[in-house]
């Protein structure tokens, strides 16, 4: 049976269809598909074809949201056609059956990170949503190559805000908002790293517009967290989905540790034919341990605190069961305030004293490096296309979110005049204001903004709110459209390289843009395609 | 010019880590003689005097005091609750437990999967415990859930766990462990049962003797050893020097020495203080020195060796706390 496109929701073809065909409510749906009795289906072969929800998706709408399987307009994928009939066909029974070994799982397993307050400690785990968001390969080339390009950028306009400032010279990024930031390090003027390398481990996070395009939210390029959910993700799709993965060519996540430990490796200091790596944690009570424990484990390396390590004679060496043994590159996942008590907070008991100036005088190597706030700050985030055309002159392959930066005067008038429709954001030294979301905004909250945004506009940027895409999702009611984004990891040593897949978060209430833990996110199994 | 192959990878072991590998043994060991000897008294320590049976357990462990603070009388129940539930008593299996994975968590990058895994959920059902799950009709069966967890622990340690210098230490922990609980269940029970005289072949509760030996789980294998009857002389060297028996002290004293001499000879480690106090205390757990001792200076002895299982655990850890 062929059908029109976009045919209105009415009764008499509700009732033509069979129960399986609930097609013609997808708006985006422009193209013929012919259905078949049953719940099979076929796409036509003329022009491109649109997946329609079916059997356990029916009644699956995403309305005007870009969904990340059904992906309209976009050009369709053998694997993704096959996937979603597979999906179709699981009776949402056992979808659940499954969600509810996964999290039993979860928390046996301890994936867990922890929530205090007051004087309770809880494992939470973060929920796992069964049904993966898939990249096809095309898109996949357009993030590996977009990150490749950000990581490559954010590390040459470090490394040059610490040197020469030719970009501030150029005036093509303000100097005060560089030498001004929380994040600027003056430890690090002058101060070189190997191959130039600032940011090892960066994760970009990447958001889906409604037209499909995908666009940079923020960089994480001090101590970016997740990987180890990416990987347990899909060692969680193997164990309770692997029906759904047979014989479809998904890239492998497994390498991550040792690429890691190869980069770590790459920036040791020279001269040192097996460099001993080892991963820098807070310890046990930090809600990230887990992760900390996967990066030693997966590289091989011992987690070591603080106590486990000192500084003597200019070197840093880990205490072990035949003594002192030296360490030459530290994976730290501590922030810089808390790295060393002689350099940074006195007061910290996390870190290492002496750790900064042996850094400093080359016989270890630190990742990421210290400084690197700056790069990843709010601020800085609104001028990185600039930046990328400024050092690499090339257009940026993954865009920013459309940021205006309320400093320059047409920027201001233009937020001044849709502050309604606008998040308006403070960068990073502002602090304290909080930020605006013009349609949740009342009256007087706009009015008030107003001022302060008059007052002191080179706080602020703004940005339009995001439509951003969904993918469909186990939920109390059935599979349903729920946002996404995604953050991949990049490790650069001498080269950059980005793991094929990356953390899918998803805002599991229903409507809701933070896909953040602690407030209803979760997370996804990310299926980069072969 | 040849090629110089690089010199083998060496695998440091962080000094904090050690330590706490001989922790997590002890504490999951610990468990497992928890339920033994609470199982035991509740199924075959039954005579008259109910009360002397139940404070038995408080006393190997020197926690008569705290025992009193918090409950008048020692019963099933009172005991039951002061080492099965009692989060803030140090020697309950809650917080037995609770030590244990912490010192899991510090060693998950160096522990198997499984082994954390166990640790984990042994954990959530030992936590699940209230006191409707330790009454009369229910207690046997905690007490076999925690020696279920407990015995899974050391098989899953001994299937999974890379033996190398973690490996090494976790076994000495357990080993210091068993003999240590061996000389304080042998200590409280001897007393009770032998303290009159040195006349030690005299008339003597055989459902003591049971009970005794049940609880080191040597019951069975006394027997066939000793089928004539109870002898406290024998049953003092069987739990002290027979080193065919799994928790005797002899055995595994001798199985700590055997991982200090690896740790030695393999990884070069200075264990010289605790291999000499190993000498000198091995030296003591002959029969004839036991039997001679299997009186009223047993007590006096045990003493002895248990300060001297203590001492060894703190040269161990002398040699790496630099």
């Amino acid at each position: 049976m062929a059908m029109d496109s976009i045919p209105e929701r009415d009764s008499h073809l509700g009732k033509a269809l069979s129960s399986d065909l609930i097609l013609s409510i997808i708006p985006h749906c422009k193209t013929e598909t012919r259905m078949q009795a049953g719940g099979a289906f076929q796409s036509q072969s003329q022009g491109q074809s649109q997946l329609q929800p079916h059997g356990t998706m029916q009644g699956y709408d995403p309305q005007s949201f870009f969904c990340e399987m059904l992906r309209p307009g976009q050009p369709q994928h053998p694997t993704l056609t096959l996937l979603m009939s597979r999906l179709a066909a699981l009776p949402i029974e056992s979808l659940r059956r499954r969600a509810q070994d996964a999290e039993r799982d979860l928390l046996e397993r301890g994936i867990t990170f922890t929530v205090y307050s007051d004087a309770t400690a809880i494992d939470r785990i973060l929920p796992f949503d069964l049904i993966p968001r898939v990249i096809t390969p095309a898109e996949w080339h357009q993030i590996e190559t977009g990150v490749i390009q950000r990581v490559r950028a954010l590390n040459m306009f470090l490394r040059d805000i610490y040197h020469e400032r030719k970009i501030l010279a150029d005036k093509i990024v303000p100097a005060e908002l560089v030498l001004k930031n929380a994040g600027y390090c003056q430890a690090m003027v002058g101060f070189n790293v190997p191959f130039n390398t600032y940011v090892h481990v960066c994760g970009t996070d990447i958001v889906r517009d409604e037209t499909g395009a995908f666009r940079v939210l923020e960089d994480n390029a001090r101590t970016p967290s997740g990987v180890a959910y990416v990987v347990e993700n899909r060692h969680m799709s193997l164990r309770v989905m692997s029906d759904l993965m047979t014989s479809l060519r998904v890239r492998g996540v497994d390498e991550y540790g040792l690429r890691l430990h190869n980069a770590m490796a790459e920036i040791a200091p020279t001269g040192v034919d097996d460099p001993q790596v080892v991963v820098l944690s807070p310890g046990i009570f930090n809600s990230a341990y887990f992760e900390h424990v996967f990066l030693a484990r997966e590289m091989g390396v011992p987690l070591v605190e603080g106590r486990d390590l000192t500084v003597e004679q200019g070197k840093v060496w880990m205490r072990t069961t035949s003594g002192l043994a030296q360490v030459h590159t530290i994976y730290r996942r501590i922030g810089d305030d808390f790295l060393d008590p002689d350099a940074f907070n006195p007061d910290s008991m996390l870190g290492v004293r002496g750790l900064i100036e042996a850094w400093r005088n080359g016989t270890v190597a630190i990742a990421n490096a210290v400084g690197t706030g700056v790069a990843d700050d709010k601020a800085i985030y609104a001028y990185m296309p600039r930046i990328i055309k400024y050092y690499l002159s090339e257009e940026p392959i993954l865009q920013n979110v459309e940021t205006r930066i309320c400093a320059e005067p047409d920027a201001l008038a233009y937020t001044l005049d849709h502050l309604h429709e606008l998040v308006v954001k403070p960068v990073a030294e502002s602090g304290g204001y909080g930020l605006l979301i013009g349609p949740h905004a009342t009256k007087a909250e706009l009015a008030d903004f107003r001022a302060l945004l008059r007052a002191d506009p080179s706080n602020y940027i703004s940005q339009p709110t995001l439509k951003l895409s969904v993918s469909p999702t186990l939920c109390a009611d059935g599979v349903k459209p729920r946002h996404v984004d995604l953050r991949p990891f990049a490790v650069t040593g001498k080269d950059t390289w980005v793991l094929p897949g990356g953390l899918t978060r998803v805002a599991l209430r229903p409507g809701s843009l933070v896909v953040n833990s602690s407030q209803g996110g979760g997370s996804k199994d990310t299926w980069v395609l072969a | 010019m040849i090629d110089v192959a690089p010199s083998h990878h060496k695998v440091h072991l962080i000094a904090r880590h050690a330590e706490a590998t001989i922790w997590l043994a002890r504490y999951m060991e610990r468990i497992e003689n928890m339920a033994r000897i609470l199982d035991v008294t509740n199924t075959f320590a039954r005579d008259a005097d109910d009360t002397r049976n139940w404070l038995s357990i408080p006393r190997i462990n020197g926690d008569l005091t705290e025992f009193y603070k918090k409950h008048t009388e020692a019963t099933q129940r009172s005991v039951g609750e002061f080492y099965l539930l009692d989060q803030s008593n140090g020697t309950s299996v809650q917080s037995f437990i609770a030590a244990g994975r912490e010192n899991a968590r510090t060693l998950r990058a160096l522990i198997s999967t499984e082994m954390w895994l166990q640790i984990n959920v042994f954990y959530a059902r030992i936590r699940a415990l209230t006191a409707d799950t330790i009454t009369p009709d229910h207690f046997t069966a905690v007490c076999a859930m925690l020696k279920d967890g407990a015995q899974a622990h050391t098989g899953i340690t001994e299937g999974t766990l890379y033996r190398d210098q973690a490996w090494h230490f976790y076994m000495i922990g357990r080993y210091l462990e068993r003999a240590d609980q061996t000389t304080r269940l042998l200590d409280t029970r001897f007393h009770s049962l032998a303290p009159q005289s040195d006349a030690v072949d005299a008339d003597l509760d055989a459902g003591q003797w049971n009970a005794l030996l049940r609880a080191a789980a040597g019951y069975h294998a006394y027997r066939r050893e000793h089928p004539n009857g109870y002898n406290a002389q024998e049953v003092a060297c069987f739990m002290l020097v027979d080193t065919a028996f799994p928790r005797s002290v002899g055995l595994n004293l001798t199985q700590v020495g055997r991982h200090l001499t690896q740790l030695r000879r393999r990884y070069f480690l200075r264990m010289s203080p605790a291999m000499e106090r190993l000498d000198q205390l091995s030296a003591t757990l002959t029969e004839g020195n036991v039997s001679e001792l299997a009186g009223r200076k047993l007590s006096p002895f045990l003493d002895y060796v248990q300060r001297e299982i203590g001492g060894l655990h703190e040269d161990i850890v002398a040699t790496f706390s630099h």
